[in-house]
């Protein structure tokens, strides 16, 4: 990177676009203008002015102020000390700043990402001797960054030569030399703890990997029905108020990952207070640590300045790519996709460019598709394997799912989790929308539950999916001409599907039993109300009236065990599951008789 | 403030000004214009370049000439004079009086576009205020720092609600100083007098500023208005420390003000004519609601906008629902049966309810018959589609049952006097009469500890 000045002069400002003269100023490097040094970006150039976009918001800043050229594009700081953090969209420090200078955001106050004060205990790695060759990504030793998160320290992956040096075990800040590396030009490089990457330029990895196993989210129709592969990507659409904020906060919660990223992207400010209270109290399931110690939240709430919302998801996006290179698996949430897009089209406005469709400009669809390329599952310089899950929430003006930025989202994606204003309503929660959804790794994910809970999950899960299908086609039926219309058999699909809805698919996130449900447990609910469902179906066929079986007193109790029992929980279940299908058998028996007696 | 007026005005549109060779003019300027007649108008520069520098009139180009029009640049961004003594003040969208009495003097001059709170900064919402409207606190309960707007349609009681919830609103138990900011945009007479009686006749005038934009004043005043009146709100909640309920009215009109000067400015519309930075618009607005640590005082915001054909995906509505805490929807259909407040509970929603009821701040079942009460509800609105289809008769006993639940539910949670004032236990109590018509296994929300507790026939 070039450490040249470049000065110039403000010439225009309109909104958060500023044009400036600064000759020699490249095309997206980072700029600040004015008397405030209010940070921005330039976005194109003609002749000796560039248009700037302004992360700040910039009132009272007149013509013929200063600008300068920072020599580099929008990066961020990669290193210990990010997890746990809440930063803005241009990776402020949201903490520190608040201690800083109070309640609100000043403008041109930066204080650095990471704390440099703050001593790590670097262990390098016993592998690395000096005179080796190294590459970028591979690894130079560890530092414990929280209980749950060993920090890989790794070779910036734009260096490469010969470990000259590393370090010995120690404390060290930030900004000690711990490593030193003759590159291929001979230049001796110091490393540190942290480096630097820009955000638009996704970091480098040796190859692309297949997906393998599912992530585990905790959440029934998610896990079970709607499946997403560690590594792959996934849309969550919704109308407002149909809960999408309410599904990424249980996945950040209960997703079996090492790392999350949540970037709340104009969203609303309460809403990420509410992450950032609970989220230390909470505990990961896995390890029992408390959430925040794997969690990392980038905040651009809707009233912050829109361009600075363009770039947090690139931030975040850049960080998920940093712990996946150390060889974890990342989940990065990003809430709401559908403002990174208006904030593309405020910006395209305000530059005249040409609108398509909406008003969004005509690139939307290859920058919403090379930001979702950015997840997967690689391997790594490092040879090591690692993964960035991508959920995206989409918020389609008045729940449109044709508009372009759902549109275009749900050609890149794999799973699509949609949320339906009518489930909402109902207060059926998760509203996620049995017909609408789709997931394209269900062949993959089926291997991992044949494998680790139950050779008949995909049996199962089609089963279920069909009853619900079936639900709805004579539900249809219902509407036209009454229940009285319907066979006994019918009528039984209809309490089937009920069940599987009020059972299985109903999850409360407010309730502490029912909010995460371990893979077994899901399997053996879903497992359960089938086999109650079977065992009713074959009692029909004997001449049991439906309204018998309705009203069995064992149903209500069905309906409850979701969140009667734990995930710890699963002989009880088994005992209630024998316990039911007693009754079940009871009835056959006593039926059984009669038919012989008639016969 | 400078001395210096030009007099190089180089075009007049709509409510935009454009002066020629001004330098160095700072973007978001204070601008004051003088007419030939020697009246003088206010402005603020929206776009500014060293050739020339875009002013937004607030009151309008019409009879402004080239030629004697004398433009003068303030070098302060748009601000507001602060004291105790705005309270029961009327001012209009510049922050001027309009009630006949002098400005506020005052050393403290806030800039109405104030910086976005830090996250960090904020704490969470969970104070349950008692507003005394059982759909609203039963259902969809308001807490102390939320934003829960009235999503409403032409012909409709929202302001009959909006000031009911003003003279209701209190949290049990606690007595501490409230005020209310009243901001009207484009409102008409009869409305702007409704709500001031109505703050006269409660006694609570003492405790209310006013900024009031009729509906014949000029609308570039309806897009200060609003951040007028937060910037007060702020200062009452963070600087007097006082629990300030901020009521919009109506932010449709303020959202076609913008649209009207967005496109005088050629901005790119992004959905029926609104531009694409209606939403971060409307955010700088709404977003200036919540608690801050440390500070006692809170801005709850209740805004009111009107559906245009009662549509709720319109622009305005739409925009709002992503950004506010919930959305209470009236409806049509309702208000036609008579029934006040008609507040349509399927679409309501108050995204911070979880947090402020239940044990320790309404009663413990509260979540649940909450829950108990939207599940059945929207049962018997399939039900009484199909008895609507096939006849009632048809319907079976259970069906029934569920056609009885909604009338009653309706005709009694739903409808309650203006002046009726329920306590949360009473709504509570009101809802366990309905919830009691069915047997016990046919409440799966509500717990079996509860049903043994409330439920009538387990008495």
């Amino acid at each position: 990177m070039k450490q040249t000045e470049k000065k110039g002069t403000i010439q225009d400002i309109n909104g958060p676009i500023v044009t400036i003269k600064l000759p020699g100023v490249q095309n997206g490097e980072q700029v600040r203008i004015g008397s405030l040094g209010l940070y921005g970006e330039v976005i194109s150039l003609e002749g000796e002015e560039a248009l700037a976009q302004i992360y700040e918001s910039t009132e009272m800043v007149r013509p013929g102020e200063p600008a300068e050229g920072l020599g580099h594009p929008l990066s961020v700081e990669l290193g210990p000390g990010l997890i746990g953090g809440i930063f803005d969209g241009v990776q402020r420090p949201l903490e520190e700043m608040f201690l800083k200078a109070g309640d609100q955001i000043p403008r041109g106050l930066s204080p650095l990402p990471l704390d440099r004060e703050k001593l790590w205990r670097f262990v390098p790695s016993e592998t690395l001797e000096p005179n080796m060759p190294i590459i970028g990504g591979a690894r130079l030793g560890v530092v414990q960054e929280t209980e749950t998160v060993e920090h890989r320290i790794i070779v910036p992956p734009d260096i490469e030569g010969e470990l000259i040096e590393l370090a010995p075990e120690g404390d060290y800040n930030l900004e000690e030399t711990i490593g030193q590396v003759r590159d291929r030009r001979g230049q001796v490089r110091h490393l540190k703890l942290y480096h630097r990457w820009p955000v638009r330029k996704p970091r480098p990895y040796q190859s692309r990997d297949n997906g393998v196993e599912p992530l585990i989210t905790g959440q029934r129709i998610l896990d079970t029905f709607f499946p997403l592969l560690k590594g792959s990507k996934c849309a969550v659409p919704g109308p407002f108020g149909a809960g999408k904020t309410v599904v990424q906060h249980q996945v950040a919660r209960w997703a079996n990952a090492d790392i999350v990223i949540y970037v709340g992207c104009g969203e609303r400010g309460n809403e990420l207070v509410d992450v950032l209270d609970s989220f230390p109290k909470l505990k990961d399931p896995y390890t029992d640590r408390p959430l925040m110690d794997r969690t990392l939240l980038i905040a651009n709430t809707s009233n912050m300045p829109v361009v600075a919302r363009e770039a947090s998801i690139y931030v975040g996006i850049t960080i998920a790519e940093y712990y996946r290179d150390q060889g974890y698996d990342v989940v990065m949430l990003a809430d709401s996709t559908s403002r990174w897009a208006e904030a593309l089209r405020e910006v395209s406005g305000r530059l005249g460019q040409m609108p398509v469709e909406e008003g969004y400009p005509a690139y939307l669809a290859s920058r919403l598709a090379a930001f979702y390329e950015r997840a997967g599952r690689v391997e790594t310089m490092d040879c090591g394997k690692g993964s960035i899950t991508l959920i995206g929430a989409v918020s389609p003006p008045g729940g449109d799912f044709s508009e372009p930025v759902t549109s275009h989202t749900k050609e890149i994606i794999q799973t699509f989790w949609a949320l339906s204003k009518e489930l909402a309503d109902a207060r059926h929660y998760p509203a996620i929308d049995w017909v609408d959804s789709f997931s394209a790794d269900v062949g993959t994910a089926a291997e991992w539950w044949h494998e680790s809970i139950d050779r008949g999950w995909e049996k199962r899960r089609a089963q279920a999916l069909g009853m619900l299908a079936r639900d709805a086609e004579l539900s249809r039926i219902v509407n036209l001409v009454g229940p009285e219309a319907l066979s006994s058999a019918q009528r039984w699909v209809l309490e089937g599907a009920t069940l599987i809805k009020e059972g299985v698919l109903q999850q409360s996130a407010l309730d502490p039993v029912d909010t995460f449900s371990s893979p077994e447990k899901q399997f053996m609910l879903l497992d359960l109300i089938l086999s109650v469902y079977d065992e009713g179906a074959a009692l029909i066929e004997l001449g049991v009236p439906v309204q018998e079986l309705a009203e069995m007193p064992v149903l209500a109790r069905l309906r409850r065990c979701k969140e009667l029992y734990d995930s710890s929980q699963t002989d009880q279940l088994k005992a209630f599951r024998n316990e039911a299908l007693k009754d079940f058998k009871e009835i056959h028996s006593e039926y059984a008789q009669r038919g012989e007696q008639t016969a | 403030m400078s001395a210096k007026e030009y007099r190089t005005a180089s075009a007049a549109r709509g409510g935009l000004l454009t002066v020629a060779d001004v330098p160095n003019i700072a973007f978001g300027d204070r601008v004051r214009i003088r007419d030939q007649q020697g009246n003088t108008r206010n402005g603020q520069v929206i776009r500014s370049s060293n050739e020339e520098v875009l002013v937004q009139v607030f009151e309008g180009t019409a009879e402004l000439d080239l030629e004697s029009t004398w433009v003068r640049f303030l070098d302060e961004p748009v601000e507001i004079a602060l004291s105790p003594e705005i309270l029961g003040r009327v001012f209009n969208g510049l922050g001027e009086p309009r009630d006949y009495r002098p400005p506020i003097v005052s050393n403290l001059r806030r800039s109405i576009s104030a910086a976005a709170f830090n996250p960090a900064a904020r704490t969470y919402p969970k104070e349950f205020i008692q507003t005394g409207v059982s759909t609203i606190d039963g259902l969809n309960s308001l807490v102390r720092g939320q934003k829960l707007p009235i999503f409403s349609a032409s012909g409709l009681p929202h302001n009959r609600l909006a000031a009911q919830i003003v003279r209701q609103a209190k949290l049990p138990d606690d007595d501490s100083r409230f005020s209310v900011v009243f901001a009207a945009m484009g409102v008409s007479y009869s409305d702007a007098r409704f709500f001031q009686e109505e703050f006269a006749s409660s006694g609570v005038l003492g405790n209310v500023v006013m900024f009031v934009n009729m509906a014949d004043d000029p609308p570039v005043e309806r897009l200060t208005l609003p951040r007028m009146a937060l910037t007060a709100a702020e200062y009452l909640a963070f600087d007097l420390d006082r629990h300030v309920l901020v009521v919009m009215t109506d932010m449709t009109h303020y959202a076609e003000a913008l649209r009207e000067v967005a496109t005088a400015k050629g901005d790119v519309p992004a959905r029926k004519g609104y531009p694409g930075y209606l939403y971060s618009d409307l955010a700088e607005i709404y977003e200036r609601s919540g608690r801050i640590k440390d500070r006692h005082g809170s801005i709850t915001l209740v805004p009111v906008l009107s559906m245009p054909s009662d549509d709720i995906t319109h622009p305005i509505p739409d925009l709002t629902g992503y950004i506010t805490e919930g959305q209470i929807v009236l409806s049509r259909e309702l208000n036609n049966q008579g029934i006040y407040p008609p507040v349509h509970i399927s679409p309501s929603l108050s995204r911070l309810m979880k947090d402020g009821i239940g044990k320790d701040f309404t009663r413990e079942d509260h979540p649940h018959v909450s829950n108990q009460l939207y599940a059945l509800y929207a049962r018997a609105l399939e039900t009484r589609n199909l008895a609507s289809i096939i006849g009632a008769d048809e319907l079976s006993a259970r069906d029934r049952r569920y056609l009885e639940f909604a009338d009653a539910f309706e005709s009694r949670f739903v409808r309650q006097g203006e002046d009726e004032d329920r306590s949360i236990e009473e709504t509570l109590n009101l809802a366990w009469d309905l919830l009691s018509a069915f047997p016990p296994q046919a409440l799966t929300r509500v717990n079996e500890t509860e049903i043994a507790k409330y439920h009538r026939q387990s008495e």
